[in-house]
């Protein structure tokens, strides 16, 4: 009795813990089958030194999305003055200023289209997902608002309608319909400097080497998104640390990498969940089996 | 044992609407107004919630550290058919309907929080849609599955009050159905280990995510084991302030003893716990951050104080036989378990300086009313139905405090 006790607890025990071991031994091992950016995956160009901060982007941008200007606040209903990207801005361009070192840059920020992104291993039904040329998009019909996006996004890029009954998530997907007819995306086609370009994103890589290489210190020699996070098809030219303006040293390892190890592991074919189950199961019948066993010998 | 029926637990009986419940109500009421404001104006007007903090007390609370607390179920099913601890039989139902209220709570909170709940009813009905790396998801289902499988475990509590009814109908409806539940128990009751397990422990990988923006002070892979662990204990400290509550007010008996012995089994898995947090600071470099003592390390310094708390007054039986005791330390579990929920979900969540949140006043009061009308319902359905064990507890009680691990010397 005491002996198949232990024993009952062992295998449940060694059931849960072999779940466990695969799911953190592959984490180490580095088993991750990394996504590689597609060949025609598209992206954008932006170079910090040439733009000059006139925001032509922002409402071209709410232009080609048909989305009402973000009046609110401040603006008493005269400006397009959003705090932040939000339910009514999906592009916005900040200003970095350091007044001791009078350092100042503008920088445009808008959906990374990662390569590799965490909105959409998130997303539960694939309201947003990797579309033609790696553009991510959003599928309202899929969505039930439960802004894990938002949780998830390491670039705080996906945006909630608060202000709406049946808030929707709201956030750039390059002009998919403008790009599917050949046209540029709003921000790229108003921009009078050419700050923010687009095209393919291993022709964008090259361009932005091509940059570096020509006026090496114009810039900041590194392109941003060549491998944040798992590279992003949104790529950036800076002058100063990209930490300052809000691009965080995210390394090369992208975000889903853990958890889709952990749960790889963990959930591959249904192997131990299946095996947990009928362990738990074998245990209980075994366990009924010798109580009628004591009952029977306690009667008798 | 036996899995459906044969219960010693009987109706409480008496009144349904005490001054208790009928104040309850009125505070559950009150939540069900402001939940209608909450439809009627939308997210945004009426919590404090932000992109930033997308999810605040509704995901945090009800959902993330409610349906912990509801583990109990989990908890005693683990130690009375798995490691075949039959004399904790009593308090298998009483845990069963806490942790079917708790869930049932949670994933009502779910449809509050959602944008657009109307479209609810895809996540388990469009699979062709089904996102296989999506944690939520798995999330999502399995608290639903869970939440049936508890009403079914709970079922025969319902269908021995029908049987001993005096409709013919209803007798020989749960007449009829007793039986096959008794012979498929097993396999509801297996299902009722797994689901917790694997939901309980998402919890955790829900935020790897967020990996990035997470302070490191709880930003590690071990999130789902750490949550599993926890939500063990937490549904632990459920049980005991449920059976020490119903006591004073049911005049039943507290299975003081059997809830000594239980803490036996729970002191090593707090302690694991422990032990996995502190190894896990170390070996990530973090006891640094740990010691800083500013917002971030004085909270994760709390948490980690209030498990060790609980442990050193569990430590023996003699300890956990002092009922009030046994009362602290349980609250004590409770109150660390929430706090490592919230300091992971909240506090170490880190979107950006200009983002803040402190819950809404409708939030808090939408939270307060749901867990009040939970205590409400929870006195009603012992009241009605075949939940608690009459009287005081005759069950022979294994004296020594059992370990995991441990044999039992009852054969
Ligand atoms: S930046 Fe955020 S929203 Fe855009 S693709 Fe990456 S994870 Fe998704
Ligand atoms: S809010 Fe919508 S788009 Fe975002 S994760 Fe949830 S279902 Fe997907
Ligand atoms: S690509 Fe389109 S949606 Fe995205 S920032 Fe530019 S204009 Fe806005």
């Amino acid at each position: 009795m005491g002996i198949s006790r232990r024993f009952a607890l062992k295998s449940v025990a060694t059931a849960a813990g072999t779940a466990l071991a695969r799911a953190i031994a592959p984490a180490k091992a580095d088993a991750y089958e990394r996504v590689e950016p597609a060949d025609d995956a598209v992206g954008m160009l932006y170079d910090t030194t040439k733009c000059i901060g006139c925001k032509s982007c922002m409402t071209a941008c709410n232009e080609a999305n048909n989305l009402p200007y973000d009046t609110r606040g401040e603006s008493a209903g005269r400006w397009h003055m959003p705090f932040d990207l939000n339910e009514y801005c999906k592009n916005i361009i900040k200003l970095y200023k350091d007044d001791e070192t009078g350092e100042q840059s503008f920088v445009k920020r808008q959906c990374m289209h990662c390569v590799d992104p965490a909105c959409t291993t998130a997303c539960m039904l694939g309201a947003l997902y990797k579309a033609e040329h790696g553009i991510v998009r959003y599928n309202a019909d899929l969505c039930v608002g439960c802004r894990y996006c938002e949780m998830a996004c390491p670039f705080n890029i996906p945006k909630f309608e608060w202000e709406s009954r049946a808030g929707k998530i709201v956030k750039c997907e390059l002009c998919a319909h403008l790009v599917a007819e050949g046209k540029l995306p709003g921000c790229c086609e108003v921009c009078p400097t050419g700050a923010v370009i687009y095209g393919n994103r291993a022709e964008l890589l090259a361009e932005a080497h091509r940059r570096i290489e020509a006026e090496p210190d114009r810039y900041v020699p590194h392109v941003y998104g060549e491998t944040e996070a798992g590279g992003t098809q949104v790529l950036y030219l800076a002058h100063l640390d990209f930490e300052k303006l809000g691009l965080p040293d995210y390394g090369d390892r992208p975000v889903p990498q853990t958890v889709k190890t952990i749960q790889h592991g963990i959930y591959q074919g249904f192997v131990a969940p299946v095996g947990l189950y009928a362990m738990l199961a074998a245990v209980m019948m075994r366990n009924r089996r010798q109580q009628s066993e004591e009952d029977t010998k306690d009667e008798g | 044992m036996n899995y459906a029926t044969g219960s010693r637990a009987r109706a409480v009986g008496g009144p349904i609407f005490t001054k208790t419940v009928v104040a309850l109500l009125l505070i559950a009421a009150l939540a069900v107004v402001l939940i209608a404001v909450r439809f009627a104006l939308g997210l945004g007007a009426t919590t404090a919630m932000n992109d930033g903090y997308a999810w605040g007390l509704w995901i945090a609370f009800d959902v993330v550290t409610g349906t912990a607390f509801g583990c109990g179920g989990f908890a005693i099913a683990l130690l009375v058919y798995i490691a075949n601890r039959g004399q904790y039989h009593p308090l298998v139902r009483p845990a069963l309907l806490t942790s079917a209220l708790g869930y049932s709570i949670a994933g009502f909170s779910v449809l509050l929080d959602l944008g657009r709940p109307w479209l609810a009813w895809k996540i388990p009905f469009m699979f062709w849609h089904w996102n296989p790396h999506s944690v939520l998801l798995e999330v999502a289902l399995c608290i639903m599955a869970y939440m049936l499988v508890l009403w079914v475990e709970l079922s025969p509590a319902f269908l021995e009050k029908a049987r001993d009814s005096g409709s013919a109908t209803l007798r020989n409806f749960a007449e009829r159905t007793l039986p096959i539940l008794r012979k498929s128990m097993l396999w509801v009751i297996a299902l009722g280990m797994l689901l917790p397990t694997m939901h309980q422990s998402s919890l955790g990988s829900l935020l790897l995510l967020s990996g990035p923006r997470l302070h490191p002070l709880w930003n590690t892979p071990l999130l789902p084991l750490l949550f599993l662990i926890s939500c063990i204990a937490m549904g632990f400290g459920a049980v005991v302030l449920e059976s020490t509550l119903s006591s004073r007010y049911f005049g039943r008996s507290a299975h003081r003893d059997m809830l000594a012995s239980l803490g036996g089994w729970i002191l090593p898995i707090v302690s694991l716990f422990l032990l996995i947090r502190v190894v896990d600071l170390v070996v990530r470099d973090q006891l640094g951050a740990l010691l800083a003592l500013d917002r971030y390390g004085t909270m994760a310094a709390v948490e980690i104080a209030l498990f060790a708390a609980s442990i050193v007054m569990m430590r023996s039986q003699s300890q956990r036989l002092r009922l009030g005791n046994l009362f602290r330390a349980s609250m004590c579990l409770m109150a660390a378990g929430t706090l490592y929920r919230f300091n992971v979900y909240l506090l170490a969540f880190q979107p950006g300086e200009h983002w803040g949140y402190f819950p809404s006043l409708t939030e808090l009061l939408i939270t307060v009313g749901l867990v009040a009308g939970e205590v409400a319902a929870f006195i009603v359905l012992v009241r009605l139905f075949p939940i608690l064990e009459a009287g005081s507890s005759t069950t022979k009680i294994d004296p020594s405090p059992a370990g995991i691990g441990s044999t039992s010397p009852t054969a």
